[in-house]
């Protein structure tokens, strides 16, 4: 995501970066690139005029071109004003634990809302919940199979009646999840249109039965610039707590995500990535702002580590490092770690510099299948000393993993060249020289 | 309410907004006037290089015509549009059978609903017409298909959700050259064009599509939702790399977009708008028409110049 506008700031910043001192020529281009960039990127037109002309003051009051470092003031002055636009810190979302939660998604159609309750669901089962799915997209041919058919494959339970009314079916619902002690009401709503009046008169009732704790409008990330006015009219009507960015994992720009907040005041709560019901995360505007920034987000990275890997396995790892007793099965192991942690690509663009190198540039999933088979196909003498393996046992390694001898030579090599990096890393003991090691672990 | 009268009341906002940067003009066009009309064409989804150009070019006419008039500049503009929008017309008559579509697209801009709209259009014509459910991905997908053929009394392939899309697409083939089937529309899963392995799959299916019937798929439509910012040029350029587009099909154009999504898209890619969609009913699909899609883009300039 964002990707397109990483490259372009990045761009930005290296001409002005480039520059020992720095005159206010320099900042008027340099925020003419920054108002093309959002523009293209499909951030609301008044949005962008009001940015460029906030950061062009700031800019300019903030002594930036006495500064040592003009081009690095710079960028913190963008930096400030994208996380602010985009809502500064995250607001958490505090359900109560004593009774019957209910949150509402709205939204035009096609905005991907079915999908977004499975996952919404999903995300605070996980904390503890007991949701239930309530159908109440009577409109749309077949939302509600689709919300049965999601229901059953992560086992939520869904309420559906396709005899009844969106506003008898939510009102139904409501009191069955009473009954059933349910702490979590996700209610799906059909898209509609923000100038259809019967539509929004529909969704307002149901809102004003159901009295909902958090009213979501569910957007799509590849929006236009019509995005703010649709929302701002749901606002309106039913009175909106939070925005979800939907397909977010796409080449969109999303510059929808950085006007909408601007506009109306409610704040980005949760992105879409993939199609996956666990493709749910919970927005953090700083974070994101250093992303767009191409200034990696390693925030991120560490928690998603710390979600996947397993402590003890961490520090075994750890102490083998130290004392250079690093083998193949550990590699092993820490690539199966890495694999749990979710497509590489997602990783790899969390690590500052490497998200711009690396679009366009498709990142090879498989490579760490293709690894992983290399490996499991050597004996536990092997792995442990890979010296011993010769001609003939690569053939026989190659044969066994469906790889060629070359691949098999090239793991090797790579492998040595990270122990004697891992030697290296121990002498001198710094940070600098584990995120070496860390980049050097990702083969590409 | 018809077609042409509804895309005018979606459009609203985007005439006037482009109507009033125009009557700012009294008599001379100044940067002023030009910067106005710019922002206006942006906030219509037109982009800013699209705009930039046609504004380039509205200069040029300006100069190189004499323009003077508010109203005579406006004309010049619908004229420049239309011409964008204006690329050749795919024959009306199908000849060869089956003649088969292929509709494919990111998520939720409405492919489904695009067939169900086709099916009624070309069954109401007296074709037989077949739908192929290659949308075996998302839940629910192939249940709405099949409502949508049961409604226009449309014959129905498909397999179990999670089956080989591009086995879909075969079986559909040999079920419609069997049973004689003028047209056969195959939906697909949405797809985000940046996901090397969905589209590598589409290519399947149109290699599966191909070895079956080397003359087919006829026509590839890419459906685009007309909410869809800038990143619409984006899934135009890969998909129409990867499959070969044939033609576009703009949805959700009544009242909540900007519509000018259309312009840069036939401008920068010459495929033809092949049809568009103002509503939800099965007779919402409507032939494109530059002339008349520039008029209800525009429209006239409001009296009040």
């Amino acid at each position: 995501m964002f990707e397109e506008l990483t490259n372009r700031f990045e761009s930005i910043f290296k001409k002005i970066r480039g520059q020992g001192k720095i005159s206010e020529e320099n900042i008027a281009e340099a925020m003419r690139d920054v108002k093309r960039a959002l523009l293209e990127a499909d951030v609301n037109y008044k949005v962008v005029k009001k940015f460029t002309a906030d950061v062009s003051a700031k800019a300019l009051g903030a002594d930036i071109l006495s500064s040592i470092t003009p081009g690095q003031q710079f960028v913190k002055v963008v930096y400030d004003e994208l996380a602010a636009l985009m809502g500064g810190n995250a607001r958490a979302i505090r359900f109560h634990t004593n009774r019957l939660n209910i949150v509402v998604l709205a939204g035009l159609q096609g905005s991907g809302k079915t999908t977004t309750c499975a996952k919404l669901a999903l995300h605070f089962r996980k904390q503890g919940h007991r949701p239930l799915l309530i159908a109440c997209d009577t409109h749309r041919v077949a939302a509600i199979d689709q919300l049965d058919t999601l229901g059953k494959s992560l086992e939520i339970p869904v309420f559906s009646d396709r005899a009844k009314s969106p506003l008898e079916i939510c009102r139904e619902g409501l009191a069955f999840a009473q009954r059933e002690g349910f702490s979590l009401a996700v209610i799906d709503t059909a898209g509609r249109l923000h100038i259809d009046a019967d539509m929004m008169a529909e969704l307002k009732a149901l809102c004003a039965a159901a009295k909902p704790d958090e009213t979501f409008f569910v957007a799509d990330a590849m929006a236009g610039q019509d995005a703010v006015n649709v929302a701002k009219e749901f606002h309106k009507e039913i009175k909106l707590s939070g925005v979800i960015l939907t397909k977010m994992d796409g080449d969109s720009r999303g510059g929808a995500a950085l006007s909408i907040l601007d506009v109306i005041g409610v704040p980005l709560q949760f992105i879409g990535v993939g199609e996956k019901p666990d493709g749910l995360e919970l927005f953090y505007p700083e974070r994101m702002a250093s992303r767009i920034l191409g200034m990696g987000d390693i925030v991120s990275l560490v928690e998603k580590a710390q979600e996947n890997f397993d402590l003890e396995e961490s520090k075994k790892l750890e102490k083998k490092f130290r004392k250079s007793t690093f083998s193949l099965q550990d590699f092993l192991e820490q690539l199966r770690q890495i694999k749990k942690m979710g497509p590489l690509s997602d990783l790899l663009a969390m690590i500052p510099g490497v998200g711009s190198q690396l679009s366009g540039a498709d990142v090879d999933e498989k490579a760490l299948s293709r690894i992983e088979a290399m490996i499991c196909s050597m004996t536990a003498e092997e792995r442990d000393r890979p010296g011993i393996i010769d001609g003939n046992r690569r053939r026989r390694i190659s044969l066994g993993s469906g790889t060629t001898v070359q691949d098999i030579n090239k793991l090797l090599k790579q492998f040595d060249s990270m122990k004697s990096m891992m030697k290296r890393m121990n002498k001198i003991g710094s940070r600098r020289g584990q995120n070496a090691a860390l980049k050097s672990m990702f083969p590409y | 309410m018809n077609i042409l009268d509804r895309l005018k009341d979606g459009l609203k906002k985007t005439r006037t907004q482009i109507a009033s940067a125009l009557s700012g003009a009294s008599g001379s066009f100044d940067d002023r006037f030009y910067d106005a009309l710019e922002d206006a064409l942006i906030l219509a989804d037109i982009g800013l290089e699209t705009s930039t150009d046609l504004i380039a070019r509205l200069k040029s006419e300006i100069a190189g015509r004499g323009i003077t008039t508010p109203a005579a500049a406006y004309a010049a503009l619908k004229t420049l549009l239309a011409g964008d929008l204006a690329v050749t017309k795919l024959p009306d008559e199908f000849p060869p059978k089956p003649w088969v579509i292929l509709v494919v697209g990111v998520n939720g801009v409405g492919k489904t609903t695009t067939i169900g709209k086709l099916a009624g259009e070309f069954g109401a014509a007296g074709k037989k017409v077949m739908l192929g459910a290659a949308d075996t991905f998302r839940a629910g997908a192939v249940e709405q298909l099949k409502i949508w053929a049961q409604r226009t009394k449309a014959d129905f392939v498909f397999q179990q959700d999670g089956a080989d899309p591009a086995s879909v697409a075969f079986d559909a083939m040999e079920a419609s050259k069997a049973r004689g089937i003028d047209v056969l529309i195959l939906d697909t899963a949405g797809r985000l064009q940046n996901k090397t392995n969905l589209m590598n799959e589409l290519s399947k299916i149109v290699r599966v599509i191909k070895r079956n019937l080397p003359q087919a798929p006829n026509e590839v439509l890419l459906v685009v939702d007309a909410t869809t910012g800038q990143n619409a040029l984006n899934q135009a350029r890969v998909f129409n790399e990867i499959i070969g587009v044939t033609g576009f099909v703009i949805t959700k154009l009544d009242g909540t977009s900007k519509g000018g999504i259309a312009v840069a898209l036939s401008k920068n890619f010459g495929i033809p708008v092949r049809k568009i969609g103002v509503g939800e009913g099965v007779d919402d699909l409507q032939n494109f028409d530059p002339v008349s899609y520039v008029d209800a883009l525009l429209g006239d300039l409001p009296d009040r110049v």
